[in-house]
Parts: C-alpha cells; structure tokens; sequence
C-alpha cells in the first residue's frame, strides 16, 4: 500500500513538473530561446492567484487572475525584451532573462513585501478521498487531472488546430513560414504568452500548497529545464515523458532509497548516502538518458 | 576664544559619559526570498535605537543587505570596516554568511554582535573575545524541542531536517535531550517543495509525534500539505517554522502546533510590552524573534555605550559581557563563551479574535540553558 501511495505520489509531483516544462519546452523548441524567466512567470501566477483570492476570496476568480496576469507579463516581456533576441546567442539571452528574474523578483518584492503571501485551497479540494483503503488528498489527485487535461489540450493544439500548425511550422523553418505570409512576429508573442500562461497556472495550483514567496520559480525552474532535456526539447510529448520519468526516480528514489540502503549498510550510514544518493537521482537519470539519447527521449534536434 | 575652546574641549574630555561617536554596520538580508528575516531583524534593531532618543546620538547605524550570498556579505563586511571604519558589525542572518564574515571581522579588533545566526564552530573551538551571541546557540531551540517532546511523554518519533549541515545539527541538537526511540530519521532535500513522499512515509511509520526542522519557505510548504494530508501525528519544532514572517501565509495548517523558542510575543515582562507595542505601532504588524533579536541587539549596544567608551576595548567588551539591557526576554545573561544563557519556551499557535495568528506561551522547556560547546572555547 505505502508502495502504490509513492507511486502515486511520484505521478502527482511527475505532472506538476509537466505544467511548468510545458511552457518552456513550447518557447525553448519554437522560438529557440533559453527563457530562464519562466520562474518568474509561475510567481507572478502564484502572487496573482494569492492576492486576487485574498481580495474576493474565491480561489477560482484567482486561478484565472494567474492565467491572466503571468500571460500578460509574457507578453509584454516578449514584445519589451525577448523580441530583440531571437537572433542573438544563447549566452546573451541566458544573460537577459537572468535579469528579467532580478526584476521580477524584486519588483515584486516592492509591490507586495518582504513576507510570503497567504494562499490556501479552497474547501473543495483540501479534504482527502479514500481509495480503497488508501487514503488521499483530493488536491494531490486534482494535480494529476489537470496534468492529463492540459496535456490532452496541447496535444490538441499542436495536432489539431491551424495555430498549432504555424507554430510546427515555425520550428521547422521560421523564414520560410514569414515568406509564406505568417506573421511570425505575433505568432511569437501568442507561444510566449501562451507558455507564460501555463507557468502561471502552475504557480496558482502548486501555490496553494507551497509558499507563496520572492523567489519560489527558481527551484522548479531548474528542474523543468532537466524534464525537458531529458524528454527532448521542443516536445510535448516528451515533456510529458520526461516530468513523469523525473517525478517518479525522485519521489520514489527519497521513500525507498533508505531502507533499499540499509539492508546493505548500518543505518546511520544508510541514512545519510541515501539522503545525497536520492538528491542527485534525477541528475543521474538525466545524464543516462543523454548518453542513450543524445537529443533526449523524444528529440529530433542534433 | 582660543583660552574657551581648550576649555571646552577639555571639559569634553574630562566628561565621563561623553564617549566617541560609535559607528554600527548591519549586513542582513534585505533582497530575494529570505528578505523577510533580515527586514524583522533591521527593524527591531532600528526600533531600539529610535526609542532610546537621545542616547543613541552618537550611534551611527549603516545597514547592507547581503542578498543572502556569502561573497556579497564578505565584500560589504571589507567596505565596512576599510572604508566606513565600523566600530561594531550586526545583523547576519544565515550561518554560512555568518562563517563567511565573523572569524575575518573579529580578527580585524571589530566586534561582532550576532543578532541570529550562531553556528557551533564560533561557539566552541573558534570562539572569540569580540564576537556576541545575542540569539542563542545554533542548537538551543532544538534541544527545547527535544526536551519538551521527553517531557511529553513521546516515545517513539520520526525526525526530519533538510540535508545540509543545519539540519544535521538540528537533529544532533534534539537527539541530546530526547529520550525516546527515533523511528525514523528522514532528510529532505534543500528547497524541496513537495513533500508526499516524506508524509507517506509518516503516515507509515505510526509514531507518537514528528519533530521537524524546515525553516523558510520549505515549512509553508510542509505544513500546508501536511494538514491537507489527513495524516494527524502531532507536530513540534523550533520556532523557524512558526515565527511571525511565516504565520501569516501558512494560515491554520500551523494552528495548534508546538514550538520552541527563547522569546515569544505575550511573554510577560515591562520591555517586551513596550518593545510588542511599539512595533506594532511603528510598522503595522507583530514582531518575529528575529526582531525581537535585533531589539535586544540594540539595547545591548546602548547599555555598554552608556557605561564604557569604545575606544578602551577591554572597557567596551566587559560591558557588553555584562549585558546589562533590559531584554525583552526577561532574563539574559552570557556564558564563558559570550553565548546566551536563557530560558527557553514551549509555545503554542493560536489564533487572536482579530484573526491573526500568533505565539502562545504554553510552558517553559528549558531553564537557564547554555550550549554544548562552551567549554571547548578557551579564547
């Protein structure tokens, strides 16, 4: 039983990762920009979802605050900053967004203070359900829907619909697209928007049982950066693959690990490598992966 | 007029409160996601300095923030006491700053009084005649928690802290006076933010309590999923997860839990009323401990500047050892090793009819608690 709860577990935190690196595989694999940002964008969602639920105390009118508000600041980032660098080297722009971050994080740091904010799930999802003896918080399961919706939706976007088509389009060959008479420009700015939403959706969602503070994209950030690599960047499939892959090898690396350890070893002992051995797993899995598949599990780019 | 002037200024001379003006460096962290720790503690240091009116005048307070990195506080410290010439240095939060800053400022005759981070190396065999812990020693809150979870009568209990040396010195500090069997022994990684597996396996384990030690944003993190989980082990810790900067946005999954601490807001003395009071009227909210820490740093400075001059180091630093302040903590005093000795408390988050949620003494977990490493000081 504590068995299937970790796996359930590593399901849950597999399809939170996937709504961050959603947004950054789509900007990272069209636009072919290193957007280092994109933690920034899931706190301005969070800050968002947790002030507008403060102020009209629905949780729900704050979801789509954060939807709203980190898509705006997506495009406004990309119409103000990014626009210039398309055509420059990575290093610049890892250089540009590391200062979007700094700017981000201070401004708001000026706008709501030095404290975390106060944002709690509403009442319909902060119970537990039972399944079959196990039971579960109903919000650990709600992560794992939207996780399945969202992915269903981009499938659905990028297969099923003409934008969807533009942006394949635009990957393959983003001059030929603008010859053909697409205007890549704002196409440009629809991706990045439309990836700075999902960023803060996923902020407003993982929030909620996270703190709300200056600061709090960074750790996720780096993490959604190995799901993509693991899963090949530009994919969404991949994202999906790689988020699950990650999710799992942590979460099931931190519950077995140490006992897994201590059979082999005195316990203190067992303990503490497990400790390290379970805080460098991904990292591992991630360098496997790379060696088996250069361009990762569902990657076409050399 | 030349025959007033050497009057006068001898007479300044000869006056025996008339010290130099002092010069106060404060490194905090005012920047990024620890900002909130280092705003308390400038605010209670600031706090102290402004009531004291005219006894502070000739105490000049420059304050830096270090960004929580190492490397900056390193360089302002360099600034500070090349440049600016600092008398005193303040404020470090974290202790890896802490051990970045204090043994290099110590060794260049500037004092450094400690208004929260106090690791064991500056405590026992690194110990200096300059540096002041005026919080406590890095472990004392986590001894109080394992105190206080023997004399609840737990007996079986899982322990968990992030894994970097803090948290293993937090599980040391507990182990030392917890009686009980340790079920388990979990370490989190830092910055975790989900924390199911570790709650799976609490929920697993069955055992009397948990003690836990998150500090920052990692124990919203915890608490809220942890309340949200179902699981009902009861719950202690130090203060660090349940201070007045983390309350607020952690909400009622804090409510009712334990925690430990040498200071707590309705703690029943003159100074801290006023010092509750005056905060509250200042900046609109209740004070953490790190301010209160910053308050008591303050006052300490101002009580050894009104009986010694700076400039007769051994003066100054027997005044400051004599600690002689009126502290918001009701009792406090230095052991050997400039290390406090104080009581330390078990407290209880309560929720006040106005809706704020705040610390409850419930009962003392400690008496006159020093540290573990003081006799391996012989500075």
């Amino acid at each position: 039983m504590l068995i299937f709860e970790q796996f359930l577990n590593g399901l849950q935190y597999g399809m939170t990762l996937f709504l961050m690196a959603a947004g950054l595989t789509l900007v990272f694999g069209v636009m072919g920009l290193i957007n280092l940002a994109h933690g920034s964008l899931y706190m301005i969602g969070a800050f968002a979802c947790a002030a507008v639920a403060q102020a009209t105390g629905s949780f729900w009118l704050g979801v789509g605050a954060s939807l709203a508000a980190a898509a705006a600041a997506g495009a406004l980032i990309e119409l103000a900053v990014i626009r210039r660098l398309y055509h420059r080297d990575h290093l610049d722009q890892v250089l540009a967004t590391f200062a979007l971050i700094l700017i981000a994080s201070e401004g708001t740091r000026w706008v709501f203070g030095s404290f975390p904010l106060y944002l709690s799930l509403p009442p319909s999802l902060s119970g537990t359900v039972s399944l079959g003896g196990l039971v579960y918080p109903s919000f650990r399961l709600a992560v794992i829907g939207l996780g399945l919706a969202i992915a269903v939706f981009l499938f659905w976007l990028m297969r099923g619909t003409r934008l969807g088509i533009r942006i394949r389009a635009g990957e393959a060959d983003r001059e030929m697209i603008g010859a053909l008479g697409v205007d890549i420009r704002s196409l440009y700015t629809v991706v990045f928007a439309l990836g700075a939403g999902l960023a803060g959706l996923a902020g407003a969602l993982v929030g909620a049982v996270q703190s709300v503070q200056v600061g709090m994209g960074e750790p996720v950030l780096i993490l959604a950066f190995v799901v993509i690599v693991i899963g090949g960047i530009g994919s969404i499939g991949g994202a999906l693959a790689g988020a699950l892959l990650v999710g799992m090898t942590d979460t099931l690396g931190r519950a077995l690990l140490p006992a897994a350890l201590a059979t082999i070893m005195p316990q203190a002992s067992a303990t503490a490598v497990a400790a390290s051995l379970a805080s460098m797993l991904v990292y591992i899995l991630m360098a496997a992966v790379l060696v088996w598949r250069p361009t990762g599990l569902f990657g076409v780019r050399g | 007029m030349r025959y007033t002037l050497t009057l006068a200024m001898a007479a300044l001379l000869a006056a025996p409160a008339m010290a130099d003006p002092i010069k106060v460096g404060m490194i905090t962290t005012l920047s990024g996601g620890g900002a909130g720790l280092g705003v308390d503690t400038r605010d209670g240091f600031d706090l102290a300095m402004k009531l004291a009116g005219d006894a502070a005048v000739d105490i000049t307070v420059i304050t830096e923030d270090d960004q929580q990195k190492p490397d900056v506080a390193v360089q302002i410290a360099d600034r500070m006491i090349q440049s600016e010439e600092v008398d005193i240095l303040t404020g470090i939060v974290w202790s890896n700053l802490a051990m970045a800053v204090v043994p290099a400022a110590v060794q260049q005759g500037k004092f450094y009084l400690s208004t929260n981070a106090a690791p064991s190396a500056l405590a026992g065999a690194q110990c200096h005649e300059d540096y002041f812990s005026l919080s406590y020693q890095n472990d004392n809150f986590h001894e109080a928690a394992g105190q206080a979870a023997t004399d609840a009568g737990y007996e079986n209990m899982v322990i968990m802290a992030p894994n970097y040396p803090a948290g293993k010195d937090a599980l040391t500090g507990f182990k030392r006076f917890y009686e009980g069997e340790v079920a388990s022994e979990i370490f989190t990684q830092v910055g975790q933010t989900d924390y199911a597996a570790e709650i799976a396996q609490i929920r697993d384990a069955d055992a009397d309590a948990v003690f836990f030690f998150l500090p920052g944003g990692m124990g919203i993190s915890f608490l809220k999923q942890y309340s949200g989980s179902g699981v009902t082990t009861p719950l202690i810790g130090p203060a660090f997860s349940f201070s007045q900067d983390i309350l607020p946005a952690a909400g009622d999954a804090a409510l009712g839990i334990r925690n430990t601490a040498s200071w707590s807001p309705d703690l029943d003395n003159e100074a801290n009323k006023t010092f509750v009071d005056a905060f509250k009227a200042e900046y609109g909210r209740l004070p953490s401990v790190y301010a209160a820490q910053g308050y008591d740093t303050a006052n300490l400075i101002l009580s050894a500047v009104a009986t010694a001059d700076i400039a007769d180091r051994d003066a100054f630093r027997d005044a400051l050892m004599a600690a002689d302040f009126p502290t918001v903590r009701g009792k406090f005093r230095f052991g050997p090793n400039r290390h406090p000795i104080q009581d330390l408390y078990l407290r209880e988050v309560v929720r006040l009819d106005d809706g704020t949620l705040t610390n409850r003494i419930v009962d003392t977990a400690m008496t006159d608690r020093g540290d573990a490493y003081a006799a391996d000081c012989t500075n």
